[in-house]
């Protein structure tokens, strides 16, 4: 089994938020209004997190950008009272969103609070609802939903090479949000693959894992100097 | 007690049986009320389920609410009844009596009402049956479908099989619905031989309902403790649930029991003696739920972990402060000072400290499941729940059909097991009498 991996340079990562404007266009993510998303209903598979260091004014403002840490021992899925979230056979922590009951389970018991719950009826911009990315299905009240790590480019770039008959080459399956991070600082690829660029910044001095205490073994790393 | 006589007399019990055959004005008053709240909630509801759960107060990272600290709740007080009366009847206790139909009322009527509250919960309730269909043994939600079940089941059965010989009464009485009454009867004529039968299955039943109970609040417990949130994942989770339970089922069963005897005039058979007993084992476990709380709060704080801490101060002297020192008066400052002094120790008294422990209980349920998913261990800004008025008109919807379910019980079946007290007049005042002789020294009872 492949491990999917993403390393995120935190000493690369601007802060643009272009990861999370990428990534809501590629997934059909709803948009929610400013005041739902006030009450901490915002649908974000990529987030960004903003912590304050220090005291004015010497203020340092840290920015994380967040997706779904695709965990090797999930929390989420062990609790999933109807399977419609598993680990499937690339290793990626997958949605069924036609099968959730919405219990909201899965997200109570994700350590990183990256799931996230359509608590209404979903909305797009106008115009943004007649150009879906035809890849990846929209979904409908009450389920939650959470980042795939693209995984619809991943079959994508399998049937292009089983047609080609040849393995995957590294790189060739990246997110939206690592394509289109212009610090260049989201990596990706497979830690299996011993050549890919993903494993040797996985064995980094300056990489790390979100709680790697826990155990659920997050397979993204953050690169940063300072230590988080 | 005892009736020198030992006359078997339909009418000895008169008072038992005029709730089922006079209806008041006030009884149509407050059965309106509760009706209109009742489907107020219902319309409240459906709102929820034309628009999503996005009418709650319930956001990410605060994903649970109202919804299942209810179901915890109600779930909880159903240990009132079937656990106590299952308990008191295995220990012989005589003034078990005239308490153990309305304990097991109470489990019924509440277990219905908390086992609704994780489908209302629901983002898709339509599509509930996929519990059944590709349900996960191996999540703790399932383990609560498995183990609620199996308790509504056992308590249904258990609260109508000591019910049969009370529906042969009434069904005697002739009156009104003969016909029901005759079915669920089940030809009960009160032979020998059907006694025997009865007495057998109940005591059966009691045996089995008791840990059936205690597995109920303990995976309840485990929907929380089994994930690693700080907080929640806590290895006495399942006996400080029970604890609990057993606790807030005692205090709602004296409440219960104190509205009836005022209200139907029970003042007989619900005795100063039945609410001392009962008193005596609310104080009990008051101070065991405070044993509990203490060992919980004070590992947490001892370790020092920075998440866990986050969330005990969050309690302690965060948002949550005043339910959380609330919580400790009800639960145990309240309950504690009352029922440890004779004085303090009456009726009312005793009504006091049931209402605190109830309300007390609800809070402790609340600082539970909210403040736990308030406090995410990744550095988010703090979730803030405040419930919609969904969540309170369904809320309220619960507890009235609390009230209503009792309300119709009350109109078609005794509410003190009528022949429960009459054998207790028959053959418990001689048969404790003997088995108090054979506990003494000197004398030996042969069928021991």
């Amino acid at each position: 089994m492949p491990r999917w991996a993403m390393v995120i340079d935190l000493d690369k990562c601007t802060g643009c938020g272009a990861c999370m404007a990428a990534c809501k266009m590629e997934n059909n993510v709803a948009i929610v209004d400013s005041k739902e998303a006030q009450a901490g209903r915002a649908l974000f598979w990529m987030d960004m997190i903003t912590t304050y260091e220090g005291e004015y004014p010497t203020v340092a403002a840290k920015r994380m950008p967040k997706p779904c840490f695709q965990c090797d021992n999930p929390p989420c899925t062990k609790v999933c009272p109807v399977r419609a979230t598993y680990r499937n056979n690339e290793g990626l922590v997958a949605q069924i969103y036609h099968r959730c009951i919405g219990c909201r389970y899965c997200m109570a018991a994700c350590p990183f609070t990256t799931k996230v719950f359509n608590w209404y009826e979903p909305q797009w911009l106008e115009g943004a609802n007649k150009c879906f990315n035809p890849d990846v299905s929209v979904r409908a009240v009450g389920v939650v939903e959470k980042c795939s790590f693209c995984a619809h480019r991943l079959q994508h770039v399998k049937e292009v090479a089983d047609l080609e008959k040849r393995p995957l080459q590294d790189g060739e399956y990246v997110p939206a949000c690592s394509e289109i991070c212009p610090a260049d600082a989201i990596s990706f690829g497979d830690l299996e693959n011993k050549d890919s660029a993903v494993y040797k910044l996985s064995r980094s001095y300056r990489a790390s894992r979100v709680m790697e205490d826990l155990g659920v073994e997050p397979k993204v790393y953050y690169l940063s100097k300072r230590v988080s | 007690m005892m009736d020198k006589t030992h006359q078997y007399d339909l009418d000895q019990d008169a008072a038992l049986y005029r709730p089922i055959y006079q209806t008041g004005r006030g009884y149509y008053v407050v059965g309106g009320i509760f009706l209109a709240v009742y489907l107020f909630s219902i319309y409240m509801y459906y709102a929820q389920i034309r628009n999503g759960l996005g009418v709650t107060g319930m956001n990410q990272p605060v994903t649970w609410g109202f919804y299942i600290v209810n179901f915890v709740f109600f779930i909880g007080i159903s240990h009132a009844g079937t656990l106590i009366s299952a308990i008191l009847r295995l220990s012989k206790a005589e003034w078990r009596r005239p308490i153990t139909r309305m304990a097991e009322v109470i489990t019924a009527i509440v277990l219905a009402i908390g086992g609704l509250h994780p489908i209302i919960d629901l983002g898709r309730p339509d599509r509930m049956m996929n519990l059944l269909e590709s349900g996960r043994l191996q999540s703790p939600l399932l383990w609560d479908v498995t183990s609620i079940t199996a308790y509504f089941t056992a308590s249904t059965v258990y609260l109508y099989l000591p019910m049969i010989p009370d529906i042969a009464r009434i069904r005697d009485r002739g009156g009104k619905l003969t016909w029901l009454y005759t079915f669920m009867a089940w030809g009960w004529q009160g032979t020998e031989r059907q006694k025997q039968v009865l007495n057998r299955a109940i005591n059966i039943l009691m045996v089995m309902v008791i840990p059936i109970a205690i597995s109920v609040h303990t995976v309840i417990s485990y929907i929380f403790s089994m994930t690693l949130q700080p907080g929640w994942h806590s290895t006495i989770f399942g006996p400080y649930f029970v604890a609990g339970a057993i606790f807030s089922g005692i205090a709602a069963l004296l409440i219960v029991m104190i509205i009836f005897r005022k209200v139907f005039h029970f003042e007989d058979y619900l005795k100063q003696i039945h609410f001392q007993y009962l008193g005596t084992l609310l104080l009990i476990m008051s101070i065991i739920w405070f044993y509990f709380t203490f060992s919980e709060y004070l590992t947490g704080i001892f370790g020092g972990e920075p998440h866990e801490m986050n969330t005990i101060l969050y309690k302690f002297s965060g948002p949550f402060a005043f339910f959380f020192w609330g919580m400790v008066l009800c639960n145990f400052v309240i309950p504690v000072t009352i029922l440890s002094f004779r004085k303090f120790k009456t009726i009312s008294g005793v009504l006091i400290a049931s209402i605190a422990v109830v309300i007390g209980m609800w809070l402790e349920r609340f600082i539970i499941v909210v403040p736990s998913l308030a406090n995410p261990r990744m550095e988010l800004p703090l979730g803030i729940y405040i419930p919609s008025l969904v969540e309170w008109a369904l809320f309220a919807g619960g507890l009235s059909v609390f009230a209503l379910g009792f309300m119709v019980f009350a109109k078609f079946f005794p509410l003190i097991s009528i022949w429960e007290i009459e054998e207790g007049r028959i053959h418990g005042v001689k048969e404790v009498e003997e088995r108090i002789h054979s506990y003494l020294p000197g004398r030996e009872l042969s069928n021991l």
